[in-house]
Order: C-alpha cells, then structure tokens, then sequence
C-alpha cells in the first residue's frame, strides 16, 4: 500500500481578526497535527467542534497555506500546482443559475472538458445517483439530499482520487444521512478512491470509517488513532461498533468539556 | 460504470415545485391587481364628479373624460413626441448601461480605481443633476444629444452602485469551489461573479429605465424643439392644461412599459429565480 496523503506536524495560527477586537491574541489553530492515509483507505477525522478539523481540510485543499509542517499527496509536496483533491463542504454550493446537469458537470468544465461531453458524463452518475427526471431542475427545487447528492456527483466527477469531505451530510436529518453514508460506501467500494472524512458524529466515524483519528480541542492536535477492521455493513448496534464507539467517547469526553468552556 | 444496485438506492423524495397551474397565477395576479385598478377608478370618478360640481376650468384642471378625448384625437402629434423622447430614454440608457457595466468591473476588479473612482461616484449624488441641465444644454444643443447625456447621468447611477454589489455578493464559499477545482481568474468572473451579480444588475435596471425617463423630459423642458417634455411646456404657456395631462398619459405609459420590459427581460434570463419560488428576490 501506498501513502496517499501525509500531514506532518503541521501548524496553523490565524491573526487575530479584528471582529474580535484589538488586542486580541492570535488564535491556534492546530499545533503539530500528523496523519496519513493510504491509498484507497478511508480515514476520519473526528473532533469537538472549532477544533480545527476544517482547517486541516482547507489546507490539504489548498485553500491556505500551513504556517509549518509538511503536507504531501502521492509524495509530492503541496505547492503552487493548484488544489489536487476532490472536496466537498457541508454546504452543497450547488449554483442556483446552473441546472442539476450543468452544476454536477462543473469540475469537467472548468478543467477543459467539452461541455457536451461533460454533461454527458454527468447524467450517467445523476442516474445512479437516483436523480433521474430531475436533471434539468434548478438546485432551489430539490430537497437537501438531494441537493447534496449533486453535490456528491460534482466532487466525484473531477477526476481527482482523494476525495476529501468536510462534514457533507451535517446539514442532513438522520434518515437522509443514512442513506447518504450507503452511497458513499458503495461508491468508495466500486471505485477505490481515498477518502479523508470529517464529522463530529463518533456513530459515523465507525460506521463508516477505517481507520479514526480523534483531535483535540483548540488548538488542534491529534489526541489518538483508532483503527477499525469490521467488515461492512456495519451497523449501530454491532459489538465490534459499540465498543469503538466506547473508546472513542472517552478519548473524546475531557475534549467536550474544554471545548464547551 | 453503473453496476450500483438500482433498486437499493432511495426513490426521489420529492417533485420539483413552482408548476403552479396558469389558472392558480391567473386567479393571483387579479387578486393583486384588482384593488389598486378599483381604487384607482374611484379617484377618476371622483375627479370626474368634483369638476362637474364645481365647474372647474379645463385650463385649471381638466376632467379625466376631456384628457381621454386629447389622449385620442392628439394621438398623432403625441405619439411623434413621444417617439423622440423614447428614442432619448434607449439612447442614453444605452451610453449608461455600457459605461456603467464596464466601471463597475473596472472598480471591483482594481483596489485603485475602487478607492479613486468610488468615492467620487457616491458622491457625485449630492450634485442634483437637474440642476445641470441648462448647462448640458448649453454644451451639447436643443437636439437629443443633451437630452441623451441627461437621461445616461441620472441612469449611470444605480446600474454602477448595483452592478459592483452584485459583483461582490458572490458567495465566498462557491469562489473557493472553482478554485478547487482548478479555475481561472476569468472562469470565476464568467461562472460566478456574473451569474450572481445579474439579479442586482437587472433590479438597477428596472430603478434606472424609469428614472431615465424624468431625465429626458427635464432636458426637454430646459430646451427642445421635439419631445414630450417640449409639447407639456409649449402647452402649459398656453394654458392647454388638458393637453399637458394627456403627454403625463404618455409618459406614464412608457415608463411602465420600459418597466415591463426589462422585468421581462429579467423574467428571461433568469429562469433560476422562477424556480426558487415567491420570496426569493
């Protein structure tokens, strides 16, 4: 197995922004975060909120730069090539003036795919997607899971084999959310890309993940790495699911507490 | 590419919405334009009715009857007039919209021309541009062109000022989308910034085309020889009140037909609005 993408010891300090006032101090983000996925792996980021998972996202997408440490996909640095992962957000960010086709064919067009061609490629995943009949709607007439499975589609089809997710299906309710989490298994299954996941949600963490890592509450570091080896489908209710599912609470209890402060 | 179970995936859960029936909207928009036309003929009527009673002279207040009848039987001359004015209002909305389109992208692409031409376009308002129009007339002539540069200042205005916030209302969020995925400076302008910034290009619009109107028949007033601002003053001198009423008839029509056409215009080009629905704008 390869690394797919490796994070070492990587810092990030934010300015302190004036909404906070003058004075204010910098704010550390994340203080020497490691981890590594390997290729075809799906590994999760699990933490209280604000403790920097987002920000570890933004750098691996290239969206801003790490203060120190390393950050390397295939073994090449992170540099001024652009972004090279495929990313998705809470927020669907489904253009309202684009078509359902037209918005999950974005990736191709903006990287030179003919627009026919793209969109041609587009309707066969809205299809497996179950989004038939609903290509030509406007984003503003779908339901938010529908909304974030063209949003699932777009990042899946810019031709880029580490999908990172940045709690997509956070905005979800729990039954959408389920069904949701199905798909992605199963996409993951037939096309074996590499997935670095983030969520607060420890239930999806070890639904759905490989390996969990589990951060620390401002400034962000990771506190301790779980793997889990349970075959697929998992379910709630498993052994194997409750007992990580233990473990990792507990790690995370004293995180809660700090963060909550 | 599709082995993926069909069957197991989840049916759509809804039906796209906003197919609302022709007869539903029909029922809608005379329940909402009928009682501004009713309250509207029972000021006619009353107007009517007061100059009757009183016997109020034409060339003071003529009923709404006698205006109709100028409306109709002066439909030639007013028409004419009304063309050139018209011909004023495209004219200078035009120069506007061209100029104006054009500094805004120049201001919100350029930190400098932001910071030097901004401030001087907000304040450039305070300068009531009516009271410059005897001095456009001086430097640009009785023909249309000073009537056109009158109608182009009062319109540049809010398609500039609307123009720039829509340019900067994208959504910082789906900016960092495109540059994820590997987007130009251009491709972000051309599939982000435009797109979004258009609703507020076309609510400029829709204040300015009526606005550019009133520019033009200042101009007119000030000095012409053509137009339905000439004719409203030649008649006022000559205390034909009724026709002065009639070319305000005129006037107000195109007004609210330029406002008709560019919400239909709007309509148009922005399918996406329709299909989010009342309450969206």
């Amino acid at each position: 197995m390869t690394t797919k993408l490796r994070i070492e010891r990587v810092t990030k300090r934010f300015p302190a922004s004036a909404a906070r006032g003058r004075g204010a101090a910098s704010v550390d983000a994340l203080t020497g975060v490691s981890l590594h996925v390997e290729e075809h792996e799906f590994v999760t980021l699990l933490g209280p909120s604000g403790c920097g998972k987002s920000t570890v996202c933004n750098i691996v997408a290239g969206l801003v730069p790490a203060d120190e440490g390393t950050v390397t996909i295939d073994g090449t640095p992170l540099g001024a090539t652009g972004s090279r992962v495929a990313y998705m957000q809470q927020k669907d960010l489904l253009l309202p003036w684009r078509t359902v086709v037209d918005n999950a064919a974005l990736g191709l067009e903006v990287q030179g795919v003919d627009r026919a061609e793209a969109r041609e490629e587009a309707l066969g995943w809205l299809r497996t997607f179950g989004l038939e009949g609903f290509e030509r709607a406007y984003p503003a007439t779908l339901s938010g899971g529908m909304r974030q499975r063209v949003a699932l589609v777009r990042t899946l089809l810019c031709r880029r084999d580490l999908l990172v997710l940045d709690e997509p299906f956070g905005a979800l309710d729990a039954m959408t959310r389920s069904t949701m989490q199905d798909y992605l298994l199963r996409l993951r299954e037939e096309f074996g890309r590499t997935v670095l996941f983030i969520t607060h949600d420890v239930e999806e963490a070890v639904l759905l993940s490989d390996r969990v890592y589990v951060m620390t509450a401002r400034p962000g570091r990771v506190r301790a790495e779980q793997a889990v080896p349970l075959e697929r489908p998992r379910r709630p209710t498993d052994a194997g699911v409750v007992e990580r599912k233990a473990q990792i609470l507990a790690w995370l209890q004293p995180e809660l507490l700090e963060a909550s402060r | 590419m599709s082995t993926v179970d069909h069957h197991a995936l989840p049916a759509a859960e809804e039906r796209p919405a906003g197919t609302a029936r022709w007869a539903d909207r029909w029922t809608r928009w005379a329940g909402r334009a009928g009682p501004p036309a009713a309250l509207l003929l029972v000021v006619l009527a009353l107007w009517e009715w007061a100059v009757r009673a009183f016997g109020v002279p034409f060339y003071i207040l003529p009923a709404p009857s006698r205006i109709a009848g100028v409306v109709i039987a002066d439909h030639a001359m007013l028409l004419a007039d009304a063309g050139v004015t018209l011909q004023e209002v495209f004219a200078g909305f035009a120069v506007a919209f061209v100029v104006g389109i054009g500094l805004a992208l120049a201001i919100f692409s350029s930190r400098t021309v932001e910071r030097a031409v901004y401030p001087l376009i907000i304040a450039s308002q305070t300068v009531p541009v009516f009271a410059i129009a005897p001095l456009l007339i001086v430097w640009f002539g009785y023909g249309m062109a000073s009537k056109v540069v009158m109608a182009a200042l009062i319109v540049f205005f809010p398609i500039v000022v609307n123009t720039v916030d829509g340019l900067r209302a994208a959504d910082p969020d789906m900016v960092n989308l495109l540059r994820i995925l590997g987007a130009r400076p251009r491709q972000i302008l051309t599939k982000i910034r435009i797109p979004a910034a258009l609703p507020f290009v076309f609510s400029g619009t829709r204040i300015a085309v009526a606005t550019s109107v009133i520019g033009a028949v200042i101009g007119e007033w000030v000095g012409a020889a053509r137009g339905l601002g000439f004719t409203m003053i030649h008649a006022n001198a000559q205390l034909h009140v009724d026709v002065v009423f009639a070319a305000i008839v005129y006037l107000s029509v195109m007004a609210l037909g330029l406002f008709v056409a560019v919400s239909a215009a709007e309509w148009l080009a922005l399918p996406w609005r329709r299909a989010a629905g009342p309450g969206s704008r």
